[in-house]
Protein backbone atom coordinates (compact mmCIF):
# COMPACT_ATOMS: atom_id res chain seq x y z
CA UNK A 1 0.00 0.00 0.00
CA UNK A 2 1.24 3.26 -1.04
CA UNK A 3 0.45 5.35 2.30
CA UNK A 4 1.32 8.28 0.49
CA UNK A 5 -1.86 8.10 -0.98
CA UNK A 6 -3.78 8.32 2.63
CA UNK A 7 -1.84 11.27 3.58
CA UNK A 8 -4.17 14.36 2.16
CA UNK A 9 -7.64 12.37 3.60
CA UNK A 10 -8.35 12.60 7.05
CA UNK A 11 -9.06 8.94 8.04
CA UNK A 12 -12.33 7.60 9.08
CA UNK A 13 -12.01 8.49 12.56
CA UNK A 14 -11.87 12.30 11.96
CA UNK A 15 -14.74 12.13 8.83
CA UNK A 16 -16.31 14.13 11.24
CA UNK A 17 -20.04 12.68 10.30
CA UNK A 18 -22.65 10.33 11.81
CA UNK A 19 -24.68 10.40 14.48
CA UNK A 20 -23.99 13.10 17.24
CA UNK A 21 -20.64 13.67 15.13
CA UNK A 22 -20.17 17.01 17.28
CA UNK A 23 -19.32 14.73 20.68
CA UNK A 24 -19.03 11.66 19.47
CA UNK A 25 -15.81 11.34 17.33
CA UNK A 26 -15.74 7.65 16.13
CA UNK A 27 -16.64 4.14 17.21
CA UNK A 28 -14.63 1.05 17.38
CA UNK A 29 -14.38 -2.53 18.23
CA UNK A 30 -11.74 -4.77 18.47
CA UNK A 31 -11.19 -8.23 18.40
CA UNK A 32 -8.33 -10.50 20.27
CA UNK A 33 -7.44 -13.84 18.61
CA UNK A 34 -4.83 -16.50 18.67
CA UNK A 35 -3.73 -19.28 16.76
CA UNK A 36 -4.01 -22.59 18.33
CA UNK A 37 -0.98 -23.79 17.28
CA UNK A 38 1.56 -21.13 17.90
CA UNK A 39 2.42 -19.60 21.75
CA UNK A 40 1.43 -16.22 22.43
CA UNK A 41 3.20 -13.55 21.22
CA UNK A 42 6.04 -13.13 24.52
CA UNK A 43 6.96 -16.81 24.07
CA UNK A 44 7.19 -16.85 20.34
CA UNK A 45 10.45 -17.44 18.89
CA UNK A 46 11.53 -15.26 15.34
CA UNK A 47 10.20 -18.30 13.44
CA UNK A 48 7.47 -18.72 15.44
CA UNK A 49 6.44 -14.63 14.68
CA UNK A 50 7.13 -15.06 10.98
CA UNK A 51 4.69 -18.64 10.18
CA UNK A 52 1.97 -16.49 12.02
CA UNK A 53 2.21 -13.89 9.87
CA UNK A 54 2.19 -15.85 7.06
CA UNK A 55 -0.46 -17.62 7.97
CA UNK A 56 -2.50 -14.78 8.92
CA UNK A 57 -2.10 -12.69 6.29
CA UNK A 58 -3.07 -14.60 3.58
CA UNK A 59 -6.22 -15.93 5.59
CA UNK A 60 -6.72 -12.24 6.28
CA UNK A 61 -6.46 -11.29 2.27
CA UNK A 62 -9.40 -14.11 1.64
CA UNK A 63 -12.00 -11.94 3.84
CA UNK A 64 -14.40 -9.91 1.35
CA UNK A 65 -15.80 -8.64 3.74
CA UNK A 66 -13.70 -6.46 5.01
CA UNK A 67 -13.90 -4.48 1.34
CA UNK A 68 -10.43 -4.24 -0.58
CA UNK A 69 -7.58 -4.95 1.51
CA UNK A 70 -3.88 -3.80 1.33
CA UNK A 71 -1.18 -5.31 3.58
CA UNK A 72 1.67 -3.49 5.34
CA UNK A 73 4.94 -5.08 6.39
CA UNK A 74 5.08 -2.78 9.65
CA UNK A 75 8.48 -4.61 10.08
CA UNK A 76 9.78 -3.05 7.12
CA UNK A 77 8.42 0.37 7.35
CA UNK A 78 10.19 3.76 8.30
CA UNK A 79 9.86 5.26 11.88
CA UNK A 80 7.59 7.65 10.55
CA UNK A 81 5.74 5.41 8.86
CA UNK A 82 5.20 3.48 11.89
CA UNK A 83 4.09 6.57 13.50
CA UNK A 84 1.77 7.65 10.60
CA UNK A 85 -0.34 4.88 10.73
CA UNK A 86 -0.62 5.16 14.75
CA UNK A 87 -2.32 8.73 14.33
CA UNK A 88 -4.25 7.29 11.51
CA UNK A 89 -5.62 4.65 14.60
CA UNK A 90 -4.85 1.92 12.02
CA UNK A 91 -2.27 0.17 14.17
CA UNK A 92 -1.37 0.37 18.18
CA UNK A 93 1.59 1.97 19.70
CA UNK A 94 2.57 -1.06 20.74
CA UNK A 95 2.50 -2.78 17.13
CA UNK A 96 4.45 0.27 16.38
CA UNK A 97 7.07 0.20 18.69
CA UNK A 98 7.74 -3.64 19.04
CA UNK A 99 10.30 -5.63 17.13
CA UNK A 100 10.19 -8.80 14.60
CA UNK A 101 7.90 -10.10 11.90
CA UNK A 102 4.96 -8.06 11.76
CA UNK A 103 2.02 -6.24 9.76
CA UNK A 104 -1.34 -5.09 9.07
CA UNK A 105 -3.90 -5.17 6.24
CA UNK A 106 -5.71 -1.98 6.27
CA UNK A 107 -8.73 -1.54 4.11
CA UNK A 108 -8.97 1.12 1.64
CA UNK A 109 -11.78 3.02 3.31
CA UNK A 110 -9.69 2.84 6.72
CA UNK A 111 -12.95 1.00 8.32
CA UNK A 112 -10.85 -2.44 9.05
CA UNK A 113 -7.99 -2.77 10.42
CA UNK A 114 -6.40 -6.28 10.78
CA UNK A 115 -3.04 -5.97 12.91
CA UNK A 116 -0.75 -9.10 12.88
CA UNK A 117 1.53 -9.78 16.14
CA UNK A 118 0.33 -7.50 18.10
CA UNK A 119 -0.20 -8.18 21.71
CA UNK A 120 -1.78 -10.95 20.11
CA UNK A 121 -1.40 -12.85 17.03
CA UNK A 122 -4.69 -11.00 15.35
CA UNK A 123 -6.67 -7.60 16.41
CA UNK A 124 -9.37 -7.01 14.26
CA UNK A 125 -10.29 -3.97 14.26
CA UNK A 126 -13.37 -2.19 12.69
CA UNK A 127 -14.13 1.87 13.46
CA UNK A 128 -17.26 3.85 12.01
CA UNK A 129 -17.51 7.72 12.23
CA UNK A 130 -19.49 9.03 14.75
CA UNK A 131 -22.06 7.22 16.94
CA UNK A 132 -22.74 3.92 15.09
CA UNK A 133 -21.78 0.76 17.04
CA UNK A 134 -24.06 -1.48 16.07
CA UNK A 135 -23.25 -1.81 12.33
CA UNK A 136 -19.16 -1.68 13.76
CA UNK A 137 -20.45 -4.90 15.77
CA UNK A 138 -22.21 -6.73 13.15
CA UNK A 139 -19.33 -6.14 10.70
CA UNK A 140 -16.47 -7.14 12.67
CA UNK A 141 -18.62 -10.25 13.85
CA UNK A 142 -18.73 -11.14 9.93
CA UNK A 143 -15.13 -10.88 9.17
CA UNK A 144 -14.49 -12.63 12.66
CA UNK A 145 -16.77 -15.91 11.26
CA UNK A 146 -15.18 -15.87 8.17
CA UNK A 147 -12.01 -16.17 9.74
CA UNK A 148 -12.83 -18.88 11.99
CA UNK A 149 -13.89 -21.17 8.89
CA UNK A 150 -10.38 -21.57 8.11
CA UNK A 151 -8.27 -20.33 10.97
CA UNK A 152 -8.23 -22.45 14.37
CA UNK A 153 -8.12 -19.79 16.94
CA UNK A 154 -7.67 -20.81 20.35
CA UNK A 155 -10.23 -21.12 22.53
CA UNK A 156 -11.00 -23.08 25.51
CA UNK A 157 -14.61 -24.82 26.10
CA UNK A 158 -15.05 -22.67 29.72
CA UNK A 159 -13.06 -19.70 29.55
CA UNK A 160 -13.79 -18.65 25.48
CA UNK A 161 -11.13 -17.26 23.34
CA UNK A 162 -8.06 -17.39 25.01
CA UNK A 163 -5.77 -14.23 24.57
CA UNK A 164 -1.88 -13.32 25.72
CA UNK A 165 -3.16 -11.13 28.91
CA UNK A 166 -5.89 -12.77 31.19
CA UNK A 167 -7.59 -8.93 30.65
CA UNK A 168 -8.77 -10.09 27.02
CA UNK A 169 -10.09 -13.62 27.98
CA UNK A 170 -13.36 -15.07 26.64
CA UNK A 171 -14.99 -12.68 23.83
CA UNK A 172 -11.57 -10.75 23.40
CA UNK A 173 -14.03 -8.07 22.80
CA UNK A 174 -13.18 -3.98 23.08
CA UNK A 175 -15.79 -1.93 22.42
CA UNK A 176 -15.02 2.11 22.56
CA UNK A 177 -16.23 5.31 21.80
CA UNK A 178 -14.19 8.28 21.42
CA UNK A 179 -15.72 11.60 22.59
CA UNK A 180 -14.56 15.15 22.76
CA UNK A 181 -15.51 17.12 25.80
CA UNK A 182 -13.86 20.19 26.49
CA UNK A 183 -16.66 21.98 28.10
CA UNK A 184 -16.50 18.76 30.60
CA UNK A 185 -13.05 19.67 30.79
CA UNK A 186 -13.32 23.32 31.53
CA UNK A 187 -16.22 23.05 34.29
CA UNK A 188 -13.85 20.27 35.90
CA UNK A 189 -16.74 17.97 35.94
CA UNK A 190 -14.49 15.39 34.08
CA UNK A 191 -12.83 13.35 36.64
CA UNK A 192 -15.90 13.01 38.64
CA UNK A 193 -17.56 11.54 35.49
CA UNK A 194 -14.74 9.46 34.99
CA UNK A 195 -14.54 8.26 38.19
CA UNK A 196 -18.61 7.06 38.26
CA UNK A 197 -17.81 5.36 34.83
CA UNK A 198 -14.98 2.98 36.80
CA UNK A 199 -17.06 1.95 39.27
CA UNK A 200 -19.35 0.73 36.50
CA UNK A 201 -16.47 -1.64 34.85
CA UNK A 202 -16.24 1.15 32.15
CA UNK A 203 -12.22 2.77 31.68
CA UNK A 204 -11.12 6.00 30.44
CA UNK A 205 -8.35 6.37 28.12
CA UNK A 206 -6.68 9.10 26.22
CA UNK A 207 -6.47 9.57 22.62
CA UNK A 208 -4.08 6.88 21.58
CA UNK A 209 -4.81 4.93 23.98
CA UNK A 210 -3.43 2.81 26.82
CA UNK A 211 -1.60 5.46 29.48
CA UNK A 212 -1.79 7.89 26.52
CA UNK A 213 -2.95 11.88 27.64
CA UNK A 214 -5.95 12.68 26.66
CA UNK A 215 -4.91 15.19 23.96
CA UNK A 216 -7.01 17.89 22.35
CA UNK A 217 -10.19 16.59 25.04
CA UNK A 218 -10.68 13.78 23.10
CA UNK A 219 -11.28 10.44 25.62
CA UNK A 220 -12.20 6.55 24.56
CA UNK A 221 -14.55 4.98 26.77
CA UNK A 222 -14.50 1.44 26.88
CA UNK A 223 -15.80 -1.64 28.35
CA UNK A 224 -13.45 -3.61 31.29
CA UNK A 225 -15.04 -6.61 30.99
CA UNK A 226 -14.43 -9.44 27.93
CA UNK A 227 -15.53 -12.32 29.76
CA UNK A 228 -19.20 -13.82 31.28
CA UNK A 229 -21.07 -11.11 28.80
CA UNK A 230 -22.17 -11.83 25.25
CA UNK A 231 -20.90 -9.39 22.84
CA UNK A 232 -24.39 -7.71 21.86
CA UNK A 233 -24.54 -7.20 26.30
CA UNK A 234 -21.17 -5.54 26.24
CA UNK A 235 -21.65 -3.15 22.70
CA UNK A 236 -24.70 -2.46 24.81
CA UNK A 237 -22.76 -1.27 27.51
CA UNK A 238 -20.73 1.15 26.23
CA UNK A 239 -23.51 1.85 23.81
CA UNK A 240 -26.10 3.02 26.42
CA UNK A 241 -23.59 5.07 28.31
CA UNK A 242 -23.09 7.42 25.63
CA UNK A 243 -25.83 9.23 25.44
CA UNK A 244 -25.68 10.18 28.91
CA UNK A 245 -22.12 11.34 28.42
CA UNK A 246 -23.59 13.61 25.61
CA UNK A 247 -26.14 14.99 27.78
CA UNK A 248 -23.56 15.84 30.41
CA UNK A 249 -21.03 17.37 27.84
CA UNK A 250 -24.36 19.50 26.48
CA UNK A 251 -25.50 20.84 29.99
CA UNK A 252 -21.65 21.80 30.54
CA UNK A 253 -21.56 23.85 27.53
CA UNK A 254 -25.44 25.32 28.07
CA UNK A 255 -23.73 26.32 31.57
CA UNK A 256 -20.62 27.70 29.89
CA UNK A 257 -23.22 29.49 27.44
CA UNK A 258 -25.63 31.32 29.92
CA UNK A 259 -22.94 31.63 33.02
CA UNK A 260 -19.55 32.95 31.36
CA UNK A 261 -20.41 33.57 27.69
CA UNK A 262 -17.76 36.23 27.56
CA UNK A 263 -15.36 33.97 29.09
CA UNK A 264 -15.71 31.09 26.84
CA UNK A 265 -16.70 33.57 23.73
CA UNK A 266 -12.84 34.84 25.23
CA UNK A 267 -10.94 31.72 25.33
CA UNK A 268 -12.39 30.62 21.70
CA UNK A 269 -11.68 33.74 20.04
CA UNK A 270 -7.89 33.45 21.17
CA UNK A 271 -7.22 30.06 20.36
CA UNK A 272 -8.57 30.50 17.20
CA UNK A 273 -6.05 33.47 16.91
CA UNK A 274 -3.29 32.21 18.27
CA UNK A 275 -3.69 29.16 15.39
CA UNK A 276 -3.94 31.73 12.88
CA UNK A 277 -1.17 34.11 13.90
CA UNK A 278 1.50 32.00 15.71
CA UNK A 279 5.17 31.49 14.08
CA UNK A 280 5.78 28.06 16.25
CA UNK A 281 3.91 25.30 17.87
CA UNK A 282 4.26 22.53 19.67
CA UNK A 283 1.48 19.37 18.71
CA UNK A 284 0.32 19.12 22.51
CA UNK A 285 -0.70 23.40 22.17
CA UNK A 286 -2.03 23.14 18.92
CA UNK A 287 -4.69 19.80 20.07
CA UNK A 288 -5.43 22.00 23.05
CA UNK A 289 -6.59 24.86 20.86
CA UNK A 290 -8.14 22.82 18.16
CA UNK A 291 -10.36 21.81 20.79
CA UNK A 292 -11.51 25.26 21.76
CA UNK A 293 -12.16 26.21 18.09
CA UNK A 294 -13.73 22.68 17.93
CA UNK A 295 -16.29 23.84 20.37
CA UNK A 296 -16.48 27.29 19.10
CA UNK A 297 -17.84 25.93 16.04
CA UNK A 298 -20.10 24.04 17.51
CA UNK A 299 -21.98 26.62 19.37
CA UNK A 300 -21.87 29.39 16.59
CA UNK A 301 -18.84 31.55 18.40
CA UNK A 302 -17.16 30.97 15.10
CA UNK A 303 -19.07 31.20 12.00
CA UNK A 304 -16.32 31.21 9.32
CA UNK A 305 -15.09 27.78 9.71
CA UNK A 306 -16.16 24.13 9.15
CA UNK A 307 -16.07 21.11 11.33
CA UNK A 308 -14.35 19.15 8.79
CA UNK A 309 -11.36 21.17 8.21
CA UNK A 310 -11.17 21.12 11.77
CA UNK A 311 -10.91 17.49 12.01
CA UNK A 312 -8.64 17.23 9.04
CA UNK A 313 -5.84 19.79 11.11
CA UNK A 314 -6.41 17.98 14.09
CA UNK A 315 -4.48 14.84 12.32
CA UNK A 316 -2.69 16.54 10.07
CA UNK A 317 -0.93 18.61 12.40
CA UNK A 318 0.35 15.44 13.95
CA UNK A 319 4.28 15.03 13.98
CA UNK A 320 3.94 12.42 11.39
CA UNK A 321 1.61 13.52 9.05
CA UNK A 322 3.34 17.10 8.90
CA UNK A 323 6.03 15.66 7.92
CA UNK A 324 4.96 13.30 5.63
CA UNK A 325 2.73 16.11 3.86
CA UNK A 326 5.84 18.42 4.00
CA UNK A 327 7.53 15.37 2.13
CA UNK A 328 10.71 15.85 4.15
CA UNK A 329 12.12 14.89 7.80
CA UNK A 330 11.94 17.72 9.87
CA UNK A 331 13.56 18.19 14.03
CA UNK A 332 11.00 18.81 16.94
CA UNK A 333 11.92 22.84 16.09
CA UNK A 334 11.39 22.71 11.92
CA UNK A 335 8.20 20.64 13.02
CA UNK A 336 6.66 23.28 15.33
CA UNK A 337 7.44 26.09 12.67
CA UNK A 338 6.43 24.01 9.91
CA UNK A 339 3.10 23.32 11.97
CA UNK A 340 2.34 26.75 12.65
CA UNK A 341 3.18 27.75 8.51
CA UNK A 342 0.48 24.53 7.90
CA UNK A 343 -2.54 26.09 10.34
CA UNK A 344 -1.65 29.70 9.00
CA UNK A 345 -2.42 28.86 5.87
CA UNK A 346 -5.23 26.67 6.08
CA UNK A 347 -7.14 28.96 8.72
CA UNK A 348 -6.58 31.94 6.83
CA UNK A 349 -7.99 30.62 3.66
CA UNK A 350 -11.26 30.16 4.91
CA UNK A 351 -12.00 33.58 5.31
CA UNK A 352 -10.10 35.45 2.82
CA UNK A 353 -7.25 36.78 4.43
CA UNK A 354 -3.64 36.46 2.50
CA UNK A 355 -2.19 33.42 3.83
CA UNK A 356 1.20 33.98 5.76
CA UNK B 1 8.71 32.68 37.63
CA UNK B 2 8.41 31.13 34.50
CA UNK B 3 6.69 27.76 33.73
CA UNK B 4 9.15 25.29 33.56
CA UNK B 5 7.46 23.84 29.79
CA UNK B 6 7.12 27.04 28.37
CA UNK B 7 7.46 30.87 28.28
CA UNK B 8 4.65 31.45 30.63
CA UNK B 9 4.23 32.19 34.03
CA UNK B 10 4.02 29.60 36.34
CA UNK B 11 1.05 29.64 38.85
CA UNK B 12 1.13 26.69 39.85
CA UNK B 13 3.52 25.14 42.51
CA UNK B 14 3.70 21.48 42.83
CA UNK B 15 5.59 19.61 45.29
CA UNK B 16 6.08 15.74 44.57
CA UNK B 17 7.53 13.92 46.89
CA UNK B 18 9.55 10.97 44.33
CA UNK B 19 11.36 7.85 46.33
CA UNK B 20 11.40 10.26 49.43
CA UNK B 21 12.94 13.20 47.75
CA UNK B 22 10.31 16.60 47.58
CA UNK B 23 11.01 17.82 43.90
CA UNK B 24 9.29 21.11 43.39
CA UNK B 25 7.19 21.85 39.61
CA UNK B 26 6.66 25.50 38.38
CA UNK B 27 4.23 24.89 35.75
CA UNK B 28 1.52 27.45 34.07
CA UNK B 29 -2.05 26.71 34.01
CA UNK B 30 -2.14 24.84 31.20
CA UNK B 31 0.72 22.47 31.61
CA UNK B 32 -0.54 22.22 35.21
CA UNK B 33 -3.69 20.84 34.14
CA UNK B 34 -2.20 18.59 31.60
CA UNK B 35 0.14 17.12 34.61
CA UNK B 36 -2.35 16.15 36.98
CA UNK B 37 -5.32 14.61 34.44
CA UNK B 38 -1.65 12.55 33.55
CA UNK B 39 -1.34 11.46 36.85
CA UNK B 40 -5.19 10.51 37.12
CA UNK B 41 -5.08 8.48 33.98
CA UNK B 42 -6.11 4.97 35.51
CA UNK B 43 -3.18 2.42 34.35
CA UNK B 44 -4.12 -1.09 33.19
CA UNK B 45 -0.59 -2.84 32.96
CA UNK B 46 0.08 -2.32 36.96
CA UNK B 47 -3.51 -3.53 37.93
CA UNK B 48 -3.49 -6.42 36.76
CA UNK B 49 0.29 -6.72 38.49
CA UNK B 50 -1.82 -5.61 42.03
CA UNK B 51 -4.09 -7.64 41.61
CA UNK B 52 -2.55 -10.91 41.04
CA UNK B 53 0.52 -9.22 43.75
CA UNK B 54 -2.78 -8.92 46.70
CA UNK B 55 -4.05 -12.46 45.71
CA UNK B 56 -1.36 -14.25 46.03
CA UNK B 57 -0.12 -12.53 49.28
CA UNK B 58 -3.52 -14.27 50.54
CA UNK B 59 -2.82 -17.58 52.39
CA UNK B 60 0.29 -18.39 50.95
CA UNK B 61 4.33 -18.60 52.59
CA UNK B 62 7.42 -17.30 51.07
CA UNK B 63 7.96 -20.43 50.47
CA UNK B 64 4.89 -21.49 48.54
CA UNK B 65 5.36 -18.27 46.67
CA UNK B 66 8.74 -19.03 45.51
CA UNK B 67 8.07 -22.73 44.38
CA UNK B 68 5.20 -21.68 42.48
CA UNK B 69 7.37 -18.93 40.85
CA UNK B 70 9.66 -21.52 39.46
CA UNK B 71 6.10 -23.68 37.77
CA UNK B 72 6.94 -23.94 34.04
CA UNK B 73 4.42 -24.84 32.04
CA UNK B 74 5.37 -28.30 30.00
CA UNK B 75 3.95 -26.50 26.57
CA UNK B 76 5.87 -22.94 25.81
CA UNK B 77 8.22 -22.84 29.36
CA UNK B 78 6.90 -20.13 30.53
CA UNK B 79 7.43 -19.72 34.46
CA UNK B 80 4.64 -18.55 36.75
CA UNK B 81 7.27 -15.68 37.75
CA UNK B 82 7.91 -14.54 34.11
CA UNK B 83 3.83 -14.10 33.64
CA UNK B 84 3.70 -12.46 36.74
CA UNK B 85 6.49 -10.30 36.08
CA UNK B 86 5.22 -9.62 32.34
CA UNK B 87 1.75 -9.88 32.77
CA UNK B 88 0.99 -11.96 29.66
CA UNK B 89 1.15 -15.46 29.04
CA UNK B 90 3.05 -17.93 27.21
CA UNK B 91 0.83 -19.96 25.38
CA UNK B 92 -2.97 -21.40 25.55
CA UNK B 93 -2.25 -24.27 27.84
CA UNK B 94 -1.36 -21.46 30.29
CA UNK B 95 -4.68 -21.33 31.22
CA UNK B 96 -4.70 -24.94 31.82
CA UNK B 97 -1.55 -25.53 33.82
CA UNK B 98 -1.93 -22.40 35.53
CA UNK B 99 -5.59 -22.88 36.31
CA UNK B 100 -5.68 -22.54 40.23
CA UNK B 101 -3.77 -19.74 39.91
CA UNK B 102 -5.46 -18.00 37.09
CA UNK B 103 -9.28 -18.56 38.12
CA UNK B 104 -8.95 -16.27 40.69
CA UNK B 105 -7.42 -13.33 39.22
CA UNK B 106 -10.08 -14.04 36.22
CA UNK B 107 -12.90 -13.36 38.63
CA UNK B 108 -11.18 -10.80 40.22
CA UNK B 109 -10.89 -9.00 36.67
CA UNK B 110 -14.21 -9.81 34.81
CA UNK B 111 -16.13 -11.10 38.38
CA UNK B 112 -17.33 -13.87 36.22
CA UNK B 113 -15.98 -17.71 35.41
CA UNK B 114 -17.52 -18.73 32.11
CA UNK B 115 -17.64 -17.28 28.63
CA UNK B 116 -21.15 -17.29 27.50
CA UNK B 117 -20.39 -15.48 24.02
CA UNK B 118 -19.92 -16.30 20.79
CA UNK B 119 -18.52 -19.99 20.70
CA UNK B 120 -15.63 -21.12 18.59
CA UNK B 121 -16.25 -23.25 15.25
CA UNK B 122 -13.60 -25.28 15.64
CA UNK B 123 -14.13 -26.39 19.17
CA UNK B 124 -13.49 -29.32 20.44
CA UNK B 125 -10.82 -30.39 18.45
CA UNK B 126 -9.34 -26.86 17.81
CA UNK B 127 -6.97 -26.07 20.53
CA UNK B 128 -6.21 -29.13 22.83
CA UNK B 129 -4.41 -30.85 19.50
CA UNK B 130 -2.81 -27.69 17.80
CA UNK B 131 -1.35 -26.72 21.44
CA UNK B 132 0.60 -30.18 21.07
CA UNK B 133 2.04 -28.50 17.87
CA UNK B 134 4.06 -25.85 20.19
CA UNK B 135 5.77 -27.84 22.23
CA UNK B 136 7.24 -30.33 19.59
CA UNK B 137 8.43 -26.96 17.87
CA UNK B 138 9.64 -26.00 21.04
CA UNK B 139 11.27 -29.33 21.54
CA UNK B 140 12.37 -29.55 17.90
CA UNK B 141 14.00 -26.19 18.22
CA UNK B 142 16.14 -27.81 21.83
CA UNK B 143 17.01 -30.56 19.69
CA UNK B 144 18.66 -28.51 16.97
CA UNK B 145 20.36 -26.26 19.19
CA UNK B 146 21.93 -29.54 21.38
CA UNK B 147 23.02 -30.74 17.84
CA UNK B 148 20.52 -34.13 17.97
CA UNK B 149 19.59 -34.37 14.52
CA UNK B 150 17.98 -37.58 15.20
CA UNK B 151 15.58 -36.38 17.59
CA UNK B 152 14.84 -33.34 15.59
CA UNK B 153 14.14 -34.95 12.81
CA UNK B 154 11.56 -37.55 14.56
CA UNK B 155 9.48 -34.22 16.29
CA UNK B 156 9.46 -33.07 12.77
CA UNK B 157 7.54 -36.12 11.37
CA UNK B 158 5.63 -36.10 14.81
CA UNK B 159 4.82 -32.23 13.84
CA UNK B 160 4.06 -33.03 10.38
CA UNK B 161 1.31 -35.63 11.00
CA UNK B 162 -0.42 -33.32 13.21
CA UNK B 163 -0.20 -30.42 10.78
CA UNK B 164 -1.75 -32.69 8.03
CA UNK B 165 -4.66 -34.24 9.85
CA UNK B 166 -8.06 -32.54 9.64
CA UNK B 167 -9.68 -30.78 10.79
CA UNK B 168 -6.81 -28.32 10.51
CA UNK B 169 -6.87 -27.16 6.59
CA UNK B 170 -10.49 -27.43 6.17
CA UNK B 171 -10.41 -26.54 2.39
Amino acid sequence: MDLNELVSTSGEWLRGSGPESDIVISSRIRLARNLAEFPFISRATQQDRTEIENTLRDRVLEVQESGELEYVNVNDLKVIDRQFLVERQLISREHAESEGARGVAIARNEQVSLMINEEDHLRIQVMHSGLDLQSAWEQIDQIDSLLAQTVNFAYHPKLGFLTACPTNVGTGLRVSVMLHLPALVITRQIDKVFRSLQKISLAVRGLYGEGSQAMGDFYQISNQITLGKKENDLVKQVGDIVPKLIEYERKARDFLVRESHENLHDKVARAYGILRTAQTISSEETMHLLSSVRMGVNLGLIEDLQIPLLNELFIHTQPAHLQKLRGVELDTADRNIERARYLRRHLNKSNGDEAN
Amino acid sequence: MKCQQCNKTATFHITELTKGKPQELHLCEEHARQYLTQEEEPAVAPSLAGVLAQQLAVGQTAEELAKLDQRACPVCGITFYEFRNQGRLGCPYDYVCFQAELDPLIVNIHGETEHVGKKSARFPEGTEKRTQLIRLRREMKEAIDDEDYELASKLRDDIRKIEESPPSKKK
